[in-house]
């Protein structure tokens, strides 16, 4: 046996080679594809930071306590707090419905959970403020009750789920309908009730995608900016996130305190990159497992 | 528990899985559904096991309604490809059924333990209990899917192609294990397989299915020995057909002749006989009317036995016989050369019958 896999190795490493390009093609890709990273990611990126800091450290930490971008980096958790966790909910459940079960209009809901992706955030926006806005269907009757829902947080809130939707239940409808239903119903003949049979069993095995899900689904939460742009009113210090903080500030030629908050979604950026690469071993590790 | 199924149907869509079955499975007894794939065996089962509800029909346990939810009606089943939880260690998987329980009815910890351990030892694994399922074989994972749904002492034990992912060697050990296992707990069970070898050496009663419908239900010996019906001999074992015609209780079927008693009623009706290969005998001279001449056409050694494809001199039809070696060793067959077939045992099916 172990000399069919050394033998099967050799092989495999032979036509690798054999398919393999010519060394000058692969340094010219490789190097391309460095310069291209670095000229519109990593010369970027160092720009920020630096721009943030061109002032010195104090002005930096100084413009991070300003009142009005404390309130923006508040609004933006609140946010984030509420609509993830409801996706979360939300993705699961179409995901179970989805992967485990067969139904009428199945490929509808599949569409319908994909239309965030395919919708410009600026309509998604819109299209609340159509609903709820002074001129919108419930609009006067919202006012009537004295109930703000557009230029206020909970806009935004509506807002940011929608555009956020589809992060946990694109992530999850492959993985679950990869892994099929059987131990499901192993479960279920063993006698585990339905919740029983979720936590057990089905949650066990698909952990590691739900919290990739959730790690997209926040960042994109907290960095959305079109569809938040439309519904939020752009109140200082009441409905600002904080990339329309960012924006105002750098409107108002106040680069330094632009580039400062704007690090707050940069060190993001970097904190979910790491955790979704750290997500993805765990993942490939559980499958080499099973 | 016995198990009785009454009247059920299964439609898909527009496929029709299940016509109208009945079905009693006595207490105690090792049942085989045995049919080809598509032929609706697994949703039987499946409708059993309350995994899946018939169209119109019911499913009785001990002469009562069985309860419609899964989770109640305590049966075990076994899947395919053994569906262990893959996160759990061997015990958790083993213990899952007895962990699950309402507070009120769940064993201690230590009992649970002890069960399991008990289990382990009857599937004949007490070493492996803390590797996670990926770390086993097919046939001891199928063994543990054994052991996890024997540990909530179903009443009745449902196995869908128990062996059908595992290699020839372990399968047939694991079919003669699974025997021993029944004659030990005599759990009434229920299998579906496609491999008639299987039904035949394991079972009780074996149950052929076709497109829906059953074909034949009996002893492992009935069902080989008396096939009910055209397909149930086909699908039992290598079979010889011939065409021909039958009057008044004898049939001549293509160059040889054979009384049928059971058709003396018939008058002159096309009809088929059908003749297992082993039944075909081989023989330098002729011995009656029954015999015919063939020529040989090729000749393959399998293991014990030789099969030889042969064709008849009248008709040119192609027929196989499975002679032993030793019979083979003395024939001194040769490819072309021209020899005298003798049918031992026909069965005789009358063609109308058929449809």
């Amino acid at each position: 046996m172990a000399n069919i896999t050394t033998l099967h190795n050799k092989s495999t490493d032979q036509a690798r080679r054999q398919l393999s390009e010519p060394f000058w093609v692969r340094w010219l890709l490789i190097s391309s594809a460095l310069l291209f990273l670095s000229l519109f990611l990593f010369v970027p990126l160092a720009s920020v930071f630096s721009e943030a800091l061109a002032k010195g450290v104090e002005t930096y930490l100084a413009a991070l306590q300003e009142a009005d971008t404390w309130s923006a980096i508040k609004l933006t958790l609140l946010v984030a707090v509420i609509s993830v966790p409801l996706n979360l909910f939300f993705g699961l459940a179409a995901s179970w419905a989805i992967a485990k079960f067969e139904f009428r209009g199945k490929s509808l809901l599949i569409t319908l959970i994909d239309l965030p992706f395919s919708v410009s955030p600026v309509i998604s926006g819109l299209i609340y403020v159509l609903m709820f806005g002074l001129q919108g269907w419930i609009g006067p009757w919202l006012q009537d009750h004295d109930i703000k829902i557009i230029f206020a947080a909970p806009g935004i809130i509506l807002a940011t789920i929608f555009v956020t939707f589809p992060f946990v239940a694109r992530e999850l409808i492959p993985l679950m309908e990869s892994q099929g239903c059987e131990e499901e119903e192993a479960a279920l003949t063993l006698g585990a009730s339905g919740l029983q049979t979720f936590f057990r069993v089905t949650f066990p095995n698909i952990k590691w995608g739900i919290l990739y899900g959730v790690i997209l689904c926040n960042a994109r939460a907290m960095g959305e900016f079109g569809a938040v742009s439309v519904v939020s009113g752009h109140i200082r210090g009441m409905t600002n996130t904080v990339p329309l903080q960012v924006e105002i500030l750098y409107n108002e030629y106040n680069y330094a305190a632009a580039f400062a908050v704007a690090t707050l979604l940069a060190l993001l950026a970097l904190v979910t990159l790491v955790i979704k690469s750290w997500v993805e071993f765990r993942m490939k590790q559980q499958e080499i497992r099973s | 528990m016995s198990i009785d199924v009454r009247g059920v149907s299964k439609q898909f869509g527009q496929f029709t899985a299940l016509q109208d079955i009945s079905l009693t499975v006595p207490s105690g007894e090792l049942v085989a559904l045995l049919g080809p794939s598509g032929c609706g065996k697994t949703t039987l089962l499946r409708i059993i096991a309350g995994l899946e509800s018939p169209d119109s029909g019911e499913i009785l346990f001990n002469g009562q309604n069985a309860r419609q939810n899964v989770q109640e009606r305590q049966v075990g089943f076994v899947f395919q490809h053994y569906a262990l939880f893959r996160h759990m260690t061997v015990f958790d998987n083993i213990a899952f059924g007895l962990t699950v329980k309402p507070r009120s009815s769940r064993p201690s910890k230590e009992k649970i333990r002890s069960r399991v351990r008990e289990l382990l030892s009857l599937i004949q694994l007490e070493n492996i209990a803390d590797r996670y399922p990926s770390q086993l074989s097919g046939g001891q994972r199928q063994r543990v899917a054994l052991a996890r749904a024997l540990a909530v002492e179903p009443q009745v034990l449902l196995l869908d192609e128990p062996f059908g992912a595992l290699d020839a060697q372990v399968r047939i050990e694991l079919r003669r294990w699974l025997r021993r296992l029944h004659d030990e707990i005599h759990v009434t069970s229920v299998f579906v397989t496609h491999d008639q070898e299987e039904a035949l050496e394991v079972a009780d009663r074996i149950v052929v299915m076709n497109k829906g419908k059953i074909e034949q239900q009996g002893t492992p010996d009935e069902v080989y020995e008396r096939p009910a019906t055209p397909f149930v001999f086909n699908f039992l074992g290598n079979v010889n057909l011939f065409h021909g015609r039958v009057h008044q209780g004898q049939a001549s079927l293509g160059g040889f002749a054979v009384s049928s008693p059971d058709h003396a009623e018939t008058n002159d009706s096309p009809a088929v006989g059908y003749v297992r290969s082993h039944d075909i005998e081989l023989e330098r001279t002729a011995a009656d009317d029954t015999s015919f001449t063939v020529t040989v056409r090729s000749i393959h050694p399998v293991g014990p036995v030789v099969r030889i494809a042969l064709v008849t001199t009248t008709e040119g039809t192609s027929l196989e016989a499975e002679i032993s070696r030793d019979l083979a060793d003395r024939l001194q067959l040769k490819i072309d050369e021209t020899v005298y077939a003798r049918p031992r045992r026909v069965h005789l099916f009358v063609e109308d019958y058929q449809i």
